[in-house]
């Protein structure tokens, strides 16, 4: 019975679809002061089934990139596809994670899972089960009928992902889900939306700032530059699976890592230095590309 | 041949269980038959416990029942020496004779028809405030151009006292009895317009985008978001604006009544029936928290995930 409910999520969300296309992308925001570049010429894709994270400094603009993948934001230039399909709104075809957990604290754990199908029209008993099973993947059967409100912010995160995941979306958004967890809660939560991601066989773009996370994680990285960001590189990780949290020990992880991080370092540089000289502090900017005080950075 | 297996076999373990299952029965059965002592020490154990957890609204209780017992006591020794110090005690009422009051009017219909009309007018009015000024204040608050058009006019309608409104509405409505509720109706209707249009604007946009990506429309995001996450604003505006119908409701009875417990009030002041004016008052009290209790706990009913 339970398996049912399951398969529906899964053959909704499997049969290989889910592929990202962001074109020439550019997208800028109006102010007073003019017209800010947010990201600037971006080309990224996300093939069927595969967990892709971008990564870089803060505003950069990594949430912008995926607000305008979930439909929120139109692109000044270029194109979002998924599937060929171009982006033209918010849609449940492309389920979103937010870093705020964004539960709706006047329902409960089930009735926040079984949202999405309940605007899909499905009948109460149906959505019903297929709740009480995601739920179930996530350890949370035990919690349908709390509020938000009393639960845990990894028990809270745990709920975003599966009611995102209720609806059989083909690509999974997530901006910054474990920002706000502490350490211990966010390996867990790694490994859970790990788990829920292979079996469901969904594409997943993951947006982070933690390195760690992001070479744990993906399959592949993708490194922005500073405001205007862009692709500054791609990384593959090749790391088999499944991953281990030992693996972050192994010599591969830590290459990988270190690469990425120099990458970061030197655009979280770029990005505070050009603060530092409109404070009119020259002189730190220049001791801050020493690499001693990038150290304590 | 197998027939007597089968019926030796369900035999078996009944036996087995009915030995095995009836020494611990024992067991269990003499020390509550034997010990009763343990039994009332749990109970004592518990009554304990429940007054440890218990311990700050006992307090509270009794605190609030000797500050009420302090308040009786005061004005009924500044009613007897019928003091005069600033304030003239000398036609105040003492509390005594207000119970005597009190025990005449529970035996007259009158008084109970006073207290079943201003009912009947704050139901009328103040639940035709709420069923205007709640979908005016969520339509207001999602649609730029109708809070535009309607918000210049509420504001300047809103600073006028309701009491303000008595000759008017005498003009406007034919019976004394519409313009009543009509004021009782104003008073309540912009505190709970304001306290909805309020919740509105605080509705977490975070929220309504997250119903978007799981393809919630325009319709079910009002049902579904906006009018959930404003309720605890409205209820805000629920108990405000039943503070302000009654004062305005007894504002009304007493200018333009003819029933009504602030008629009732004002009445007994013009036939010198001191007592009755602190029964009047004290009914009008009592009435109030009544209704305010009352809206708390619907607010409680419907809003099961707050936390009061
Ligand atoms: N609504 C907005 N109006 C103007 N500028 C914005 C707006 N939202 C974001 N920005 C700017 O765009 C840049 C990218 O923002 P964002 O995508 O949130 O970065 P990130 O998620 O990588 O931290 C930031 O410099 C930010 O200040
Ligand atoms: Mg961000």
């Amino acid at each position: 019975m339970n398996q049912i409910a399951l398969n529906t999520a899964e053959t909704s969300a499997g049969k290989g679809k889910g592929r990202i296309d962001v074109r020439n992308f550019s997208l800028s925001y109006e102010t007073i002061d003019g017209s800010v570049e947010a990201v600037s010429d971006t080309q990224i894709h996300v093939n069927p089934g595969e967990f892709v994270s971008i990564v870089g400094p803060s505003g950069c603009g990594k949430s912008t990139l995926l607000n305008a993948v979930a439909g929120f934001l139109k692109p000044t230039t270029g194109i979002v596809t998924v599937d060929g399909e171009a982006v033209k709104g918010p849609s449940a075809d492309r389920g979103m994670v937010f870093q705020q957990y964004s539960l709706f604290p006047w329902k409960t754990v089930r009735e926040n899972v079984e949202f999405g199908m309940k605007m899909r029209g499905m009948d109460r008993s149906k959505r019903e089960r297929a709740a009480r099973t995601l739920l179930g993947l996530a350890g949370l059967e035990a919690f349908e009928k709390h509020y938000p409100d009393r639960l845990s912010g990894g028990m809270k995160q745990r709920v975003g992902i599966v009611r995102a995941l209720a609806t059989g979306p083909k690509v999974l958004l997530l901006d910054e889900p474990f920002g706000a967890l502490d350490a211990q809660t966010r390996v867990i939560m790694q490994q859970i939306l790990t788990n829920m991601w292979q079996r469901l066989k969904i594409s997943v773009l993951f947006v982070t700032h933690d390195i760690d996370e992001a070479i744990f994680l993906s399959d592949r990285v993708y490194c922005m530059t500073a405001r205007p960001g862009s692709i500054k590189a791609e990384i593959p990780i090749p790391l088999e699976r499944p991953r281990q949290q030992s693996m972050m020990m192994s010599s591969e992880f830590l290459g990988l890592r270190r690469g990425l991080m120099s990458l970061i370092r030197e655009e979280s540089l770029k990005a505070m230095g050009g603060e530092i000289t409109d404070l009119g502090m020259q002189g730190l900017s220049i001791e801050l590309n020493g690499q001693s005080l990038a150290d304590v950075l | 041949m197998s027939s007597p297996a089968l019926a030796r076999d369900p035999v078996e373990p009944n036996l087995v269980e009915s030995t095995t299952v009836v020494p611990p029965k024992i067991e269990a059965k003499q020390p509550t038959i034997t010990t009763p002592s343990p039994q009332g020490a749990a109970i004592g154990a518990l009554a304990a416990r429940w007054y440890r957890l218990n311990k700050d609204k006992l307090q509270a209780t009794l605190i609030g029942t000797l500050s009420l017992v302090a308040f009786l006591i005061a004005w009924h020794l500044l009613t007897k020496y019928r003091v005069v110090f600033f304030v003239r005690f000398t036609n105040v009422p003492s509390p005594l004779a207000v119970y005597d009051s009190f025990t005449r009017a529970i035996h007259d219909p009158k008084f109970f028809l006073h207290v079943a009309l201003s009912c009947r007018r704050i139901l009328v009015g103040f639940s035709l405030a709420a069923v205007v000024a709640i979908p005016l204040g969520l339509v207001m608050g999602r649609f730029k151009r109708i809070h535009e058009m309607v918000f210049p006019v509420a504001e300047v309608l809103r600073p006028i006292p309701a009491i303000a409104w008595v000759p008017m509405a005498i003009m406007l409505w034919p019976t004394n009895e519409q313009s009543i509720v009509f004021i009782t109706f104003l008073g309540s209707f912009f505190p709970i317009l304001v306290n909805t249009l309020h919740g509105m604007s605080l509705v977490d946009p975070v929220l309504v985008r997250a119903a978007r990506c799981l393809g919630a429309r325009e319709a079910s995001i009002f049902r579904e978001v906006y009018f959930p996450a404003s309720l605890p604003h409205i209820f805000t505006g629920l108990t405000v604006g039943m503070g302000v119908a009654w004062v305005s409701l007894i504002a009304a009875e007493m200018i333009s009544g003819q029933y009504g417990i602030g008629y009732f009030t004002w009445e007994a002041y013009s036939l010198v029936q001191y007592p009755d004016i602190a029964l009047g008052m004290i009914a009008i009290g009592l009435l109030g928290l009544a209704s305010s209790l009352l809206i708390r706990a619907m607010g409680r009913f419907v809003m099961p995930w707050g936390r009061t």
